[in-house]
């Protein structure tokens, strides 16, 4: 290995190697291991829905001539829906609108916690005890309640759902970096850097940070987990885009055309096992995760 | 399901919060505590009356609909309702009238929204409390099994299948076995009613009737525990692995005790302490987290009320179940508090 000469240089070389070990000691939990392989297959079949599959079979009109609720057979792997759509294209295409509303929400909700959760720590004060309450009024409220009456608010759609998810998950958050934040301002480097003159701005970017972007990654991966149930619940109430297709609207249009009471299983399984699927790849991954960063937990 | 935590995150904070030292008695303590939760409960008033004035659509335009009306009648219904009001008068003559215990009348059924709320409370509160108790007795009890085991068959597969029960939406699991037990597939028959909580024409006398309700809780019932007794088990799990390596076990054992004695008369009840904290935090979030089940199930309790007000849209109606179903969760937050003082020592002498 070379010698480094700069500190950047220097800085790089130790994060790299702090990456390596966590990777090595995240690999060597199979529940993880497993989720992320599960996870990168469903994001690239996603991804990849517009070059694998042929959009033009989703719009109705297109898909008049086919047996509407038939059970699966060589044709349509997975039967079709009540306009005779492939439930396989569905699910398949369902995917990409709930893993983005899904990754949308959470980006937002972990926003704004990580913004209140280091501004309510680093700067103290009456500004401190507002967002402390705020917070914790946020924590209690219930948030699927709270949700639901955002979405009915503003008008329907995609856009709506991410931004409802996202007002109301972000307290976790929040207590969970505020916590952090204190653990690592009390540390004695940044004494030394405020000494030295470095002022908010530097602390925050520089110091408090990096100390806390780790814990906010793990939960991060968590929160996804909720947002796509999230989803798929506002969406099942119908509260969503109708003419986006995702896993919650495509249960909603099951339950609306009766595949329950016909025992249409074919309909109601593949969404809700997709659900399914990527809600438990996230919530191994973020465990997993939160092994790595806290070996307290290890070996449990 | 999304609305409720993940397991042991809220417990640390609270526990964090807990150790602080007192600055002064029991009644101190109590009086910023409900101080703390009035504060919060003005807030869900505040954020109720004001969130569902923005609903898009005109309230009296939705009551109205499809009847020859006058604009003269119109105008005088927008009187009757205050809507002509200033926002700010609007808001103060909700909040006399709330504190007086009355929620205004609703849009679509003509009467008092807290007499509906009432009527549709029992239904939430059967349903919702028979379902916490079978989860927390399932759940502390696959939880302990699972944590003196670690490591063995019975934990992975326990621990397996919790996270999985965790990662389905209430909803979808409720259509499943809807599905399953009330349709009937292939050669099984509906074993179950589809909805409601008793039959259109009930049988006669007290006990059939009784039975028949219970024969329409079983499957919502069912829905619920699969979906929260996940928790729980988390939660009994890992409190009791903090225990395990505990010295005064080592004790228990030298002394002689039997192994299931040392579990249960002395990690057990020291390792249940965060469980019963969270109970109780999650007694007022089972209310809302019924929400689901009762739509799936048309179980005429509190949330299929609130779903039902949505499509209306009924504006007095959605703002009860809202201040209901919020006001339950900070009401049952602090008497987490309160609990939680009177079962930890450490806390009590603090």
């Amino acid at each position: 290995m070379t010698t480094p000469t700069s500190t950047r240089a220097l800085t790089w070389q130790r994060r790299g190697r702090a990456l390596r070990t966590g990777w090595r000691s995240f690999r060597a939990q199979r529940g993880a291991l497993a989720g992320l392989a599960v996870l990168l297959t469903i994001v690239a079949l996603a991804v990849l829905a517009p070059v694998l599959t042929d959009e033009s079979q989703l719009g109705i009109i297109n898909t008049m001539s086919n047996p509407a609720l038939a059970p699966p057979s060589g044709e349509f792997w997975l039967g079709t829906d009540e306009n005779g759509r492939s439930v396989l294209l569905l699910t398949w295409w369902g995917a990409r609108v709930s893993l983005l509303v899904g990754l949308a929400a959470t980006l937002l909700s972990v926003f704004i916690g990580t913004f209140v959760g280091i501004v309510s720590a680093h700067f103290g004060g009456w500004l401190s005890a507002v967002l402390l309450r705020f917070t914790d009024f946020f924590l209690v409220l219930p948030s699927l309640v709270l949700a639901i009456a955002l979405s009915t608010v503003l008008s329907r759609g995609v856009g709506t759902i991410v931004l409802a998810i996202g007002l109301t998950a972000w307290p976790t958050t929040a207590r969970l970096v505020r916590a952090q934040t204190l653990t690592v301002q009390a540390r004695p480097y940044i004494e030394r850097s405020t000494a030295l003159g470095a002022g908010h701005g530097h602390l925050i970017a520089k110091h408090i940070l990096p100390g806390v972007l780790p814990l906010v990654f793990a939960n991060t991966t968590l929160a996804v987990a909720s947002a796509v149930i999230a989803e798929s619940t506002l969406s099942f109430l119908g509260l969503g885009d109708p003419t986006q297709i995702s896993w919650g609207s495509m249960l909603k249009f099951a339950m609306d055309s009766g595949a329950v009471t016909n025992g249409a299983w074919w309909y109601l399984l593949p969404p809700g096992l997709g659900i399914v699927c990527v809600v438990l790849s996230f919530t191994l991954c973020g465990r997993g995760l939160e092994t790595v960063l806290n070996p307290r937990l290890r070996g449990r | 399901m999304s609305d409720l935590l993940t397991p042991g995150d809220q417990l640390t904070e609270e526990a964090g919060e807990e150790q602080r030292p007192a600055r002064g008695g029991l009644a101190r303590y109590l009086a910023s505590k409900l101080a703390g939760a009035l504060t919060s409960l003005l807030l869900v008033v505040l954020l109720g009356f004001f969130l569902f004035r923005m609903l898009p659509g005109d309230p009296v335009q939705t009551m109205t609909a499809g009847r020859e009306v006058t604009a003269e009648q119109i105008a005088e219904l927008r009187e009757r309702l205050g809507l002509s009001d200033p926002l700010w008068r609007q808001f103060l003559d909700y909040l006399g009238a709330l504190l007086q215990g009355d929620f205004g009348d609703s849009f679509r059924y003509g009467r008092p929204v807290g007499d509906i709320i009432l009527e549709r409370l029992g239904p939430t509160i059967l349903l919702a409390g028979t379902a916490t108790v079978l989860a927390i007795l399932l759940g502390l009890w696959l939880g302990v099994r699972s944590a003196w085991r670690h490591g063995s068959r019975f934990d992975r597969t326990a621990t397996g299948v919790a996270l999985t029960l965790w990662s389905v939406p209430t909803f979808w699991l409720g259509l499943i076995v809807l599905m399953v037990f009330a349709v009937g597939v292939g050669p099984l028959p509906g074993l179950f009613p589809t909805g409601g909580i008793r039959s259109i024409d009930p049988p006669p006398g007290l006990l059939p009737q009784i039975l028949d309700v219970a024969h329409h809780l079983v499957l919502p019932c069912l829905t619920m525990v699969a979906v929260i007794f996940a928790q729980y088990q988390m939660v009994m799990r890992s409190s009791l692995l903090e225990e395990m390596g505990s010295d005064y076990l080592t004790t228990a054992r030298a002394k002689g005790l039997r192994e299931d004695l040392v579990r249960r008369r002395h990690a057990v009840p020291n390792a249940l302490l965060p469980s019963v904290t969270l109970i109780f935090l999650h007694l007022g979030l089972v209310v809302s987290g019924a929400i689901m089940v009762e739509t799936v199930f048309s179980w005429p309790g509190l949330g299929y009320l609130m779903v039902n007000a949505l499509e209306y849209p009924d504006l007095p109606l959605m703002q009860g179940t809202f201040i209901v179903l919020a006001g339950t969760v900070i009401v049952m937050n602090v008497l987490a508090d309160v609990v939680y003082r009177f079962l930890d020592p450490r806390v009590r002498a603090a």
